[in-house]
């Protein structure tokens, strides 16, 4: 039996943080990772790095992520490619523009700084874009970041401050014995008096085992990349009513996404899909049209997991003192993961924590009857990441 | 029922042929204009040269396999110049660019892939500039188009196709300044005897060599290469001898190759399991001696089912053919089947010959320099790779997702063996444990659609 203060199950942004702020402050940490670090979710999504467009619900959180995001070198010793090259969210009618407008308001009250940008200036300053685009509102310190690193990044930093990160280790099985919970993974036996789920997808399968099923499903975010061309996109994009995301890295290549890929057999394994490829391929030139001819050498998917309202489980288990979920992020996790670590870390070392988490409750679900499993139409429209 | 057959090399040629005598009428996809494949492959029209000055002492085999092809193509649903960029192989369908721009989305109820080969190189100094190519770039740019890659060029490797490129480059007026073979005459003399399960591809290989020394070519064997040096092209090749002696050898172009590898991205997304081939070096898609994947309704054959050369894909292509029609209780000539499993029985043992008389220098891969630029897509040195392999890269996607290597525009397809030998050789494992890149769509590159 291997001990532990804290175990943390799942070695994506929202686990590795917790790990690198929790050895932090000295407490011994043990990682279980099925795979390698960042392989699903943290890895494979768009590499957004988002608060415009969020439910004003998560916005707090998304602040707070947000102020890691600056601080990464000094955290990990890299930036992960984070670029502060704002988010452009675009419309594409009146009512899209409309609700531009009712976003920033609502951001304004949380202190979000954004600019509208209108049917003249658009066309001046992004002379690129196709016809379909009326206006766009600009969130400057958005940004992106290349989701390959971050988690392995992350896991390193962790490692150097003291924490256990073990890859290929699946978890068997998981109890609470009355005062420790109890793993099994990779043959080994882990205990220790907390335990965190950042288990991604899998995260209902572990919350099932104490208690709480959850209605997650999968999800799998369809990505293409582009060869290297000429620069000049400098901020990510995004639509009003989703479809379609976009990004060039300053390398030249053109990252854009929509639609989904599937799973092959078990989530653990996924393809992208070629009709997904293909809607996105025509979404992007409509968009920008100087993009028709340009290569697409690469696509890939990945699994993260989802829920009908579009919030994560974030919080505090209702059966099982000790124990906090943080899974799930419905497509919007990557640019939480450090912030989400953070907030972990304080839930175990403090009680509490400075934004507010009611909305990511997981006794939600055994209040209302959200029946089913589909994702919703939010969900269906929001960029992944 | 609906059967597809992708590539129209020898192996293309030999199963749809099999098909159509059964009664089949086979969706045949090919990726260039014209079948024939890269050893066959054919001028374009107008071109007026006889098969002999062409394919030399191959011309009896290309002259008889573009006639079955000919003939074939009106009783297939014939689609040139059709890449197969996806294959969904739950529903069965094969997602295909036709020109470069048309898209297409074609059912299928089994499906023959003869994809074929590439060649297998590896990054020295220099290899990006212009004027290098690969061994079957210079042959197919002589074969094809009737120029050469140099008037004196230097041609660097191992293998048959090292020598048979040097020769038709001799002859056709070229003679390289230079062949740099990197296996020694003893790993070739070892090997001998197996070699023999092949008597006249044995002795051919023979004659070609003495005929290179007779034109005075200089041949040099158990060499390295060191550099191709040059200011915006080739001007000379650095290399070092047997006994350890630096020479520079003055040139104006590089052909390069270390055997094949086989283009199985098709398979690999067909969900085909690989193994590791230790004789060869390569990671082959798992097939029984028919050409039946695991995968059903998925056969394969040729070189992109494991590099056996053009008459092995003949036979191979005829047997997987054989095969798909047995399994659909279709008519399959028997005589035929126990005739081609004995020859590709035979075949098999002298391909695990020549294997080891050529084998891929792995040694000098895992002793590049780390200055030298290993995946040349993204721009990526070899001291770059072994960096992320300390920072867990501890096998090949996760090192590529680290460091770039393999996620450019050829994905891996011309980095991938060196990357895997550096890697490994960084990480202190045997090759075959750093794994292989996972084939992710589009299998080649296609474009955006719109007016561009």
């Amino acid at each position: 039996m291997r001990r532990a203060d804290v175990l943390i199950v799942g070695g994506g942004g929202a686990g590795c943080s917790a790990a690198l702020f929790l050895a932090r402050r000295g407490v011994r940490v043990t990682l279980l990772e099925r795979g390698l670090v960042g392989s699903q979710a943290t890895g494979v999504n768009y590499g957004g790095v988002r608060q415009q467009g969020r439910d004003p619900a998560g916005i707090p959180l998304a602040i707070k992520s947000r102020a890691l995001w600056s601080r990464l070198p000094e955290l990990i010793g890299t930036d992960a490619e984070f670029d502060p090259c704002g988010h452009l969210k675009l419309a594409r009618s009146e009512a899209d523009e409309a609700e531009l407008l009712r976003w920033n308001r609502v951001a304004a009250e949380y202190g979000l700084v954004t600019q509208m940008i209108g049917r003249n200036a658009i066309r001046e300053a992004h002379p690129y874009f196709g016809d379909q685009v009326v206006a766009g509102s600009l969130l400057a310190e958005d940004g992106s970041a290349n989701p390959r690193l971050l988690s392995p990044a992350l896991a390193r930093a962790a490692r150097d401050a003291g924490a256990e990160i073990l890859e290929h280790h699946a978890v068997s099985a998981a109890a609470h014995d009355g005062s420790d919970f109890v793993i099994e993974a990779a043959g080994a036996t882990f205990a220790a008096p907390w335990l965190l789920n950042c288990a991604g997808y899998w995260g209902g399968t572990l919350s099932e085992k104490f208690g709480e099923p959850v209605p997650i499903a999968p999800l799998h975010p369809n990505m293409l990349v582009t060869e290297p061309l000429p620069y000049f996109l400098r901020h990510s994009l995004g639509v009003v009513g989703g479809g379609i995301y976009m990004r060039q890295i300053a390398r030249g290549n053109v990252i854009f996404g929509g639609g989904r890929g599937s799973a092959v057999k078990d989530p653990s394994r996924t393809r992208p899909s070629a009709e997904a490829a293909l809607g996105s391929m025509e979404a992007a030139t409509a968009l920008v049209p100087r993009l028709a001819g340009a290569m697409v050498i690469r696509s890939w998917s990945g699994t993260d997991g989802t829920f009908a309202d579009g919030f994560p489980v974030l919080g505090p288990s209702r059966t099982t003192p000790g124990l906090i979920h943080a899974f799930g992020f419905c497509g919007e996790g990557f640019q939480l993961g450090p912030g989400v670590g953070q907030v972990l870390s304080e839930l175990v070392m403090d009680g509490r924590t400075d934004v507010p988490l009611e909305a990511f409750d997981i006794g939600r679900f055994a209040r209302q009857d959200t029946g089913g499993m589909a994702s919703t139409a939010r969900q269906e429209e929001g960029e992944t990441a | 029922m609906k059967v597809a057959v992708v590539g129209a090399g020898p192996a293309g040629v030999r199963a749809v042929e099999q098909l159509v005598r059964a009664g089949l009428e086979p969706t045949w996809l090919e990726e260039s204009p014209d079948g024939g494949g890269r050893i066959y492959q054919r001028p374009p029209a107008g071109f007026r040269r006889g098969y002999r000055a062409i394919y030399g002492a191959d011309a009896g085999r290309a002259r008889r396999l573009h006639a079955t092809l000919e003939a074939l193509k009106p009783r297939c649903d014939w689609r040139p110049d059709t890449l197969v960029w996806n294959i969904r192989t739950r529903e069965r369908l094969l997602d295909t660019q036709t020109a470069g721009r048309r898209r297409d989305t074609l059912a299928y109820d089994a499906l023959i892939l003869c994809t074929g080969a590439m060649d297998r190189i590896l990054p020295i100094p220099g290899w990006t500039l212009p004027g290098v190519t690969t061994l079957g770039g210079a042959q197919i740019a002589l074969k094809a188009q009737g120029v050469g890659i140099g008037a004196r060029p230097v041609f660097i490797g191992t293998g048959p196709l090292l020598v048979l490129a040097a020769l038709q480059y001799a002859k056709a007026g070229a003679p390289p300044a230079l062949v740099l073979d990197t296996t020694s005459f003893l790993t070739k003399a070892m090997a001998a005897a197996g070699l023999l399960w092949n008597l006249p591809t044995f002795l051919r290989g023979l004659r070609y060599t003495a005929a290179l020394r007779m034109k005075g070519v200089a041949v040099a064997e158990d060499a390295t290469p060191i550099a191709i040096e040059g200011e915006g092209k080739v001007m000379a090749l650095r290399w070092r001898d047997s006994g350890w002696r630096e020479h520079v050898t003055p040139c104006d172009a590089v052909a390069m190759g270390w055997g094949l590898k086989p283009e199985a991205q098709l398979a690999d997304l067909a969900g085909v399991p690989f193994r590791f081939d230790a004789t060869g070096h390569n990671w082959l898609p798992e097939r029984d001696a028919a050409g039946r994947t695991p995968v059903p309704g998925v056969y394969l054959a040729g070189d992109g089912a494991g590099i056996g050369g053009a008459e092995v894909a003949e036979l191979a292509g005829a047997r997987a053919a054989l095969a798909l029609l047995e399994d659909h209780a279709l008519p399959a000539d028997l005589a035929l089947r126990a005739h081609l499993d004995g020859r590709l029985r035979t075949e098999a043992r002298f391909r695990a010959a020549l294997e080891r008389a050529f084998p891929y220098p792995a040694h000098l891969a895992r002793r590049m320099e780390d200055a030298t630029l290993l995946c040349r897509c993204e721009a990526i040195t070899a001291g770059e790779l072994r960096a992320v392999a300390r920072y867990g890269g501890s096998e090949a996607n996760r090192a590529k997702a680290l460091s770039r290597v393999g996620m450019g525009r050829c994905q891996g397809r011309v980095c991938g063996p060196p990357a895997a030998e550096v890697l490994a050789a960084a990480l202190g494992v045997p090759v075959e444990q750093v794994g292989r890149l996972r084939g992710q769509p589009p299998v080649k590159p296609i474009p955006l659609p719109g007016a561009a």
